[in-house]
């Protein structure tokens, strides 16, 4: 054995913190909603609507100024930050009453006050504007992409295993999301369409682990078919153990490198998928799995097994 | 699962290759790959607009206006109609999308009905259709009248304002030269643009923010304009405002005597009296008829130039002109006068254009991007071979070569499909770096177990792969739905990275089952070890 191969034959008793766990786990639910509901989630002008603007000045600029100098045009709130670096700064325009017609000016009044304003020379990295039609059709179709994700999910696993496993998996999926959700919103961290593409990530990374869990399950309740379930639930845990730990880290190497060196634009993606990484993980050992336990899943495997091994 | 025929190992050498192939053009410069050799393929990965700088911008024609243009035009046909046949009407007005009116002789429906039914035919041979049916709907009920145009009519005529308006939104864009721009309908009256390389789309956005609707017509010098009395005009002339002075208000008659339909070229230019920049144009035969008519019968008058409703100028006609050419002036600058002239030459909207969305990206950014992007990807990498190679020894090492060959194979297939790399496309590489090991991790861990349970090394290492597999396949597939929910239902860059995602999953377990086996079996017939170091 290699010196640091790690995790083999644990016989660690996870299931004995399944009822911590679940604790544990509602608390945070019970929170993030909380969360929620207090402080919603801060949208980017993609679910928002309104004008982003990110430019890059040749002198640091004082943002408490420009954000007065911004804030007297009467464009309604405009907010100014700091972005990666102190001479990159990052502009929001809320949306402008009027409909879609309404938005297009405010690139403009902003561009010349930005040029009369600044002493330094101001170059524009990026522009957005989203106007009201489209923003509302990206919440939507936000909101529709991960429930059909959830619901496919669902159906995959109900047709690859049992519907305890498809119940199991799918409360553990919406506990990742509804978590990820709340830290977004804890942190106010900025939600755009590309947290949506992260929460999807994790919605595909979380259900590969529980999967990765269940199959083991499986094979280990046609395996030992008069063992208790807990123990056999610590077994196929213990089992794919390694396994788990193995892919989370090499996953968040990844990460951690593209959060590090990725640059500003990609920063709160890679959180998101980082934290899902995290909870993911959590979730497939100490939600899914204990959840079958508590779903009666079926014990009888003799007919399917006997198929199965005469393949084998 | 360790035996490989002859077969299978020299097609996955040569997919090795052609995925090596397809992938090298990505490290050369466009000036170096024009000296390969043909056999080896040109084409690079397609850099989405934020990896490259550009401009996206989506447009919605605004097809509500051309109902109203229509119905308003119908209510003017009914109204001459009316009066031409002497029928006493009351209460003519356009209610919710329709045109309602009473007339006082109920004896008259019945032929009226028919005559408003002849109309609909002579709108209908203007908007080109071959449809028989009538495109007009008509109730009545006693007395009152109620006409409306038919949903399938009105259907027709805003699918044909869209394709109209793409085709004139490209001649826009081609007048300016700019690189490759992609025009394409999205939906049912949108149309997405995409301009690589340009970062202001000012420009762009203030030539299709107009209509550029030219018509020439008479100023009515009957009566002058009354500020204290704005919105009285004599019957058959309206009240329009001034292009350069928004105060000023010009009473032109509604009659259109010339259009911009009738132009076949537009230039900008001088004056050469003044030096004033202006906008040359001439008309097709029968505009330079038609202009030559007028402006011999109405020496001395003032003659309104209007664009998109307002009045560019309106200069004293001098001397008859015959020849069909004329100058817009109209204290111009002189972009604007040839911003005008591409207008004129590419033609008028058939609706307004309203910009519902704009994504602009400078190329300092784009190029930012790509390289923090290069530079996690490397740091990424080596991040995860090491740790496979300190966990695994020499199986870690098989899978870190079918790792980089992983990644080539991304970057060849995406250059083959031509897809669009876009900057979440770089972070979904950058996630499949880290996925992709999950398939050999899954091996490795069961030819451990299997090792443990007393099998031989050759038993542990088939029985490894053969029940890691359908593991391997539902965790994957999972992963791969949620893939393709976001291609489905994402746009643009998140898309982008939809499509990496996916293409790292396929790599993944292929190059696990092909190129990681093939390397252990190799290495198992070989060194014949007696034991496993795993």
């Amino acid at each position: 054995m290699s010196i640091f191969s790690f995790a083999t034959n644990t016989k660690i008793k996870f299931l004995a913190l399944r009822k911590p766990a679940f604790i544990l786990s509602t608390i945070l639910i019970i929170s993030s909603v909380l969360i929620y509901s207090f402080n919603g989630l801060n949208f980017g002008i993609d679910f928002r609507g309104g004008t982003l603007i990110e430019i890059e000045t040749s002198e640091t600029e004082n943002l408490s100024t420009l954000r007065k100098s911004l804030n007297s045009l009467d464009l309604g709130d405009v907010q100014v930050q700091e972005f990666g670096s102190p001479k990159n700064i990052l502009i929001r325009v809320e949306q402008q009453a009027g409909g879609d017609k309404s938005q297009q000016n405010v690139v403009n009044i902003v561009k010349t006050e930005l040029n009369s304003s600044l002493n330094s020379e101001v170059n524009f990295r990026r522009t957005e504007v989203v106007g009201p039609k489209v923003s509302s059709e990206l919440i939507k179709a936000g909101i529709i992409a991960i429930v059909v994700a959830v619901f496919a999910m669902l159906i995959y696993i109900w047709f690859r295993f049992e519907w305890q496993f498809s119940l199991g998996a799918v409360i553990a999926l919406i506990h990742d999301v509804l978590l990820t959700l709340g830290i977004f919103s804890l942190l106010q961290l900025e939600f755009n369409l590309s947290i949506i593409a992260a929460i999807l990530t994790i919605v595909g990374y979380s259900m590969n682990d529980t999967v990765v869990v269940y199959d083991r399950v499986r094979e280990n309740l046609r395996k030992h078919r008069k063992k208790e379930i807990l123990d056999l639930l610590n077994i196929s845990i213990n089992e794919t153990l390694s396994r788990t730990i193995m892919t989370s880290v090499t996953t968040l190497l990844a990460l951690s490198s593209l959060y590090i060196f990725g640059g500003s634009v990609i920063k709160g993606f890679t959180f998101a998928m980082i934290w899902g990484v995290l909870v993911g993980t959590y979730s497939s050992i100490f939600i899914a799995a204990p959840l079958l336990n508590y779903l009666k899943v079926k014990r009888d495997w003799t007919t399917t097994s006997a198929v199965e091994s005469t393949q084998k | 699962m360790l035996h490989f025929s002859r077969s299978k190992i020299i097609s996955i050498i040569a997919i090795s290759i052609i995925a090596i192939l397809l992938a090298l053009p990505n490290l050369f410069s466009d000036q170096k790959i024009s000296k390969f050799p043909s056999f080896i393929p040109s084409q690079k990965v397609n850099l989405g607009l934020d990896l490259q700088g550009g401009s996206h911008l989506l447009l919605e024609v605004d097809t509500a206006s051309i109902k109203i243009e229509k119905i308003e035009d119908l209510t003017f046909d009914i109204r001459r109609m009316l009066k031409k046949d002497g029928v006493k009407y009351s209460n003519l007005k356009i209610v919710e999308d329709s045109i309602n009116f009473r007339i006082s002789d109920t004896s008259l429906v019945n032929s009226l009905v028919s005559d408003i039914k002849d109309l609909s035919q002579s709108i209908s041979q203007n908007a080109l259709s071959a449809q028989n049916k009538s495109n007009l709907e008509i109730q009545t009920n006693n007395n009152l009248i109620n006409v409306s145009l038919t949903e399938d009519y009105l259907k027709q005529i805003a699918i044909s304002a869209v394709n109209q308006s793409i085709e004139i939104v490209r001649r826009r864009i081609d007048e300016l030269g700019t690189r490759e721009p992609t025009i394409q309908k999205q939906g049912i009256s949108r149309i997405l643009i995409q301009l690589p390389g340009l970062d202001d789309p000012e420009r762009i956005k203030s030539l299709l923010g107009q209509t550029a609707k030219l018509t020439f017509k008479l100023v009515d010098q009957r009566s002058s304009y009354d500020p204290n009395n704005p919105t009285k005009a004599p019957v058959g002339s309206e009240i329009l405002p001034s292009d350069s002075n928004s105060e000023f208000k010009y009473i032109v008659k509604k009659k259109v005597m010339v259009g911009g339909e009738n132009l076949v070229d537009a230039q900008p230019g001088f004056d050469p009296q003044t030096n004033e920049p202006v906008v040359n144009f001439r008309f097709d035969r029968i505009g330079a008829k038609k202009f030559g008519k007028v402006t011999k019968a109405n020496i001395g008058k003032p003659f309104a130039i209007i664009l998109d409703n307002k009045v560019v100028s309106a200069p004293v006609i001098r001397d008859a002109i015959l020849g069909g050419s004329g100058q817009i002036s109209g204290g111009f600058s002189a972009e604007e006068a040839a911003d005008l002239a591409v207008l004129l030459r590419a033609g008028a909207l058939p609706a307004p254009l309203i910009i519902l969305e704009e994504r602009s990206v400078g190329p300092d950014l784009g190029a930012d991007s790509i390289f923090a992007g290069k530079i996690a990807a490397l740091i990424g990498f080596i991040a995860v071979i090491i740790f496979m190679v300190l966990i695994y020894r020499s199986f870690g090492f098989f899978a870190d070569i079918a790792l980089i060959l992983n990644l080539v194979m991304v970057l060849g297939i995406l250059s083959l499909l031509q897809a669009t790399l876009t900057l979440p496309g770089i972070a979904g590489i950058i996630l499949t770096i880290g996925m992709a090991v999950d398939a050999n991790v899954l091996i490795f861990e069961r030819i451990k177990e299997e090792l443990r349970n007393g099998s031989s090394v050759i038993n542990s290492i088939d029985s490894g792969y053969k029940r890691a597999l359908s593991t391997i396949l539902d965790a994957n597939i999972t992963t791969l739905i949620a893939a393709s929910i976001l291609f489905f239902m994402g746009s643009g860059p998140v898309k982008g990275f939809s499509v990496t995602l996916a293409i790292g999953i396929f790599t993944s377990v292929f190059t696990a089952f092909t190129v990681t086996r093939l390397m252990v079996a190799i290495y198992v017939s070989r060194v014949k070890p007696k034991e496993l170091r795993l």
